[in-house]
């Protein structure tokens, strides 16, 4: 189309076939991409409006009311008891669970990357928690974490006597108290956190020893012959280069985590006093097992803000070095 | 011994003792399914079975085994049906790049990462009114929109690494849009298909949220009856970790035999281009 009227606006300047080639490609290129830019944007876009416009209104039982209720939703929410232990948890867990992903992650790396022998079974074992469901992680490490049975029967084998309550531990500590809740850490997450790392260590893994092999051999011998020291090489040459990929695993670890749901669910449900809850098993809760459907929009909300907050300037920030190279 | 030797034993030894604390979950799974009913009590639940019994599989698999089935049909379904529109999407956006296409791109990927709560309640409504809740087309639907994003990066990340080059050297010669998506990327991207379709497969396979909030049993997937299961009142233990046993295996399966196209994708996935 575009090629015919160009050639009538300009009959006599002989332009090469090519450019008109790819325009018409670039015209297709938008068509292939209009399915799927219809599709997200009615079920991602447009329902995130619509459960935007949900938290505002009065639904609230099982009977749909599309009757505006202004911030009351939020208001009540961040009011409820519930709410204000899965912030207090969600604080602790995100930060454990990303310090633990990355910390444990280099480590394992670090020692796979020695020159060491059999060293794809190693990288296959610390990863294949990742190819499996976090429902049945859930499942497994409930049972494992079970006061009565799994780790602790070898704990009490080897003479301990206090044993740890896991998951059904009530207890918090420090004992201070924020607004209606018990500031501090809440003991039964480390059970969830436990799960959680066992399977996401194995993804800061992959990424850091990918980063490791990145590492230009002459940076590291340069460094050797001046005599740098293993841990200084470490210091001032390795975790330098991996800045870039800790930023990674940082931003998809900590959207991840506020996303746990399927463990939770299968593992703890929000415990007692809520120790374990966390806003995307509440959220489901509120909304399918309460029918306080706007309460639960509410909260998905403010749920998608805090993903947002971690992971759109790093998307943007991805796309611009994409574009500019 | 020199210091060398010394430090390359410990490095061994570490790895030895986390390996063996990553394998613990899957050494209950495997022993534990291999225990008769008889022989499962909790305080023996560390010991190796004798004599082996399957009467915990078979029984879990008389259990989960339509479960099973549905995410068969689920996963195949969906993964097959996203991966083409993702490798159509990652053409269009590597190599026909056109003004704000790398808007289109930005607000495809973002979708990857809502959190899927914030759109769960116009879903369940919309699956209503066009009968599909509850079911297992449904379901797949379902994951084919919200698999779109990641495919797409997937295909996109491929195609980029294809020289530009050779597009141009196909239009000389004549060849149009479609033909050159699949005479000269596709037969070029087969390893980027191959990881698409397992970090597909196994996303969907593995799916709990979409799975509990759109489906209730017979059609629901094999996670969520593995939940239930371990929800119920009087728990069979061999017959419950021989049910998760099983729903785990497909993906431990695929990830086994092609780990190198699973990791891949999940370094993919973290949008590394």
């Amino acid at each position: 189309m575009s090629r015919k009227s160009n050639e009538l606006a300009s009959p006599s300047i002989p332009v090469p076939r090519r450019v008109f080639r790819i325009r018409s490609e670039k015209v297709w290129s938008m068509v292939t991409l209009i399915p799927s830019v219809v599709l997200l944007g009615v079920f991602v876009y447009y329902f995130i409006f619509w459960t935007g416009y949900v938290s505002f209104t009065k639904w609230n039982s099982f009977i749909q009311n599309m009757n505006l209720n202004g911030f009351r939703n939020y208001v009540s929410i961040f009011e409820s008891f519930r709410f204000q232990s899965d912030l207090r948890n969600m604080v602790f867990f995100t930060i454990l669970f990303m310090a633990g992903c990355l910390i444990l992650g280099m480590f394992l790396a670090v020692l796979i990357d020695q020159h060491i022998r059999a060293e794809s079974v190693f990288r296959s074992v610390f990863l294949y928690p990742m190819a499996i469901s976090a429902a049945a992680t859930g499942v497994v490490w409930s049972w494992l974490l079970n006061p009565t049975t799994g780790l602790n029967l070898i704990l009490q084998s080897l003479g301990i006597h206090h044993l740890p309550q896991w998951y059904l531990s009530t207890r918090i500590l420090p004992n201070f108290h924020i607004a209606q809740i018990q500031g501090g850490f809440p003991i039964a997450m480390f059970a969830v956190l436990i799960a959680s790392i066992w399977q996401w260590s194995g993804f800061a893994m992959a990424l850091y020893l990918a980063g490791l092999r990145a590492i230009p051999e002459e940076i590291k011998e340069a460094a050797r012959l001046d005599g740098a020291s293993a841990f200084r090489m470490f210091r001032s040459i390795v975790l330098p280069q991996l800045r870039p990929i800790t930023t990674t695993a940082v931003v998809m670890l900590m959207a991840s985590s506020l996303k746990v749901f399927d463990l939770l669910y299968a593992m703890t449900g929000p415990g007692a006093n809520f120790v374990t809850d966390l806003p995307a098993l509440n959220m489901f809760d509120t909304t399918f097992k309460a029918n306080q459907f706007a309460q639960g929009a509410a909260i998905a909300i403010v749920l998608l803000i805090l993903v947002l907050i971690a992971i759109v300037p790093y998307l943007i920030g991805t796309i611009r070095k994409e574009a500019s190279k | 011994m020199n210091k060398r030797a010394v430090l390359k034993f410990i490095v061994y030894l570490l790895l030895v003792v986390f390996a063996a604390l990553f394998l613990i979950p899957v050494y209950l799974l495997i022993m534990t399914s291999l225990k008769a009913n008889s022989q499962v009590s909790l305080s023996q639940m560390w010991a190796l079975p004798h004599p082996f019994g399957f009467s915990g599989l078979v029984q879990a698999w008389q259990q989960v085994a339509p479960d099973m089935m549905n995410s068969v049909y689920l996963a195949v379904s969906a993964t097959v049906v996203v991966a083409i529109l993702g490798a159509i999407n990652g053409y269009a956006l590597s190599k026909w790049k056109f003004r704000g296409s790398n808007v289109v791109y930005f607000f495809i990927l973002l979708g990857m990462f809502i959190p899927y709560q914030s759109t769960l309640i116009p879903l369940i409504r919309v699956l209503n009114t066009l009968g599909l809740f509850d079911t297992i087309p449904g379901l797949a639907l379902v994951h084919i929109v919200y698999g779109i994003p990641i495919m797409t990066l997937i295909f996109r990340n491929f195609f980029a690494d294809i020289p530009d080059e050779l597009v141009e050297s196909a239009q000389i010669d004549g060849t149009k849009y479609w033909g050159i998506f699949r005479y000269i990327m596709m037969p070029l991207s087969i390893p980027g298909v191959v990881v698409a379709a397992i970090w597909e497969f196994t996303q969907v396979w593995n799916d709990f949220l979409f799975g509990v909030a759109v489906t209730d049993p017979p059609y629901q997937p094999v996670t969520v009856a593995i939940v239930n299961i371990a929800g119920s009142q009087h728990i069979q233990w061999n017959v419950l970790m021989s049910s998760t046993l099983i729903a785990s295996l497909p993906t431990l399966l695929v990830y086994l035999l092609l780990g190198r196209y699973f990791v891949r994708g999940l370094l993919a996935g973290s949008v590394k281009g």
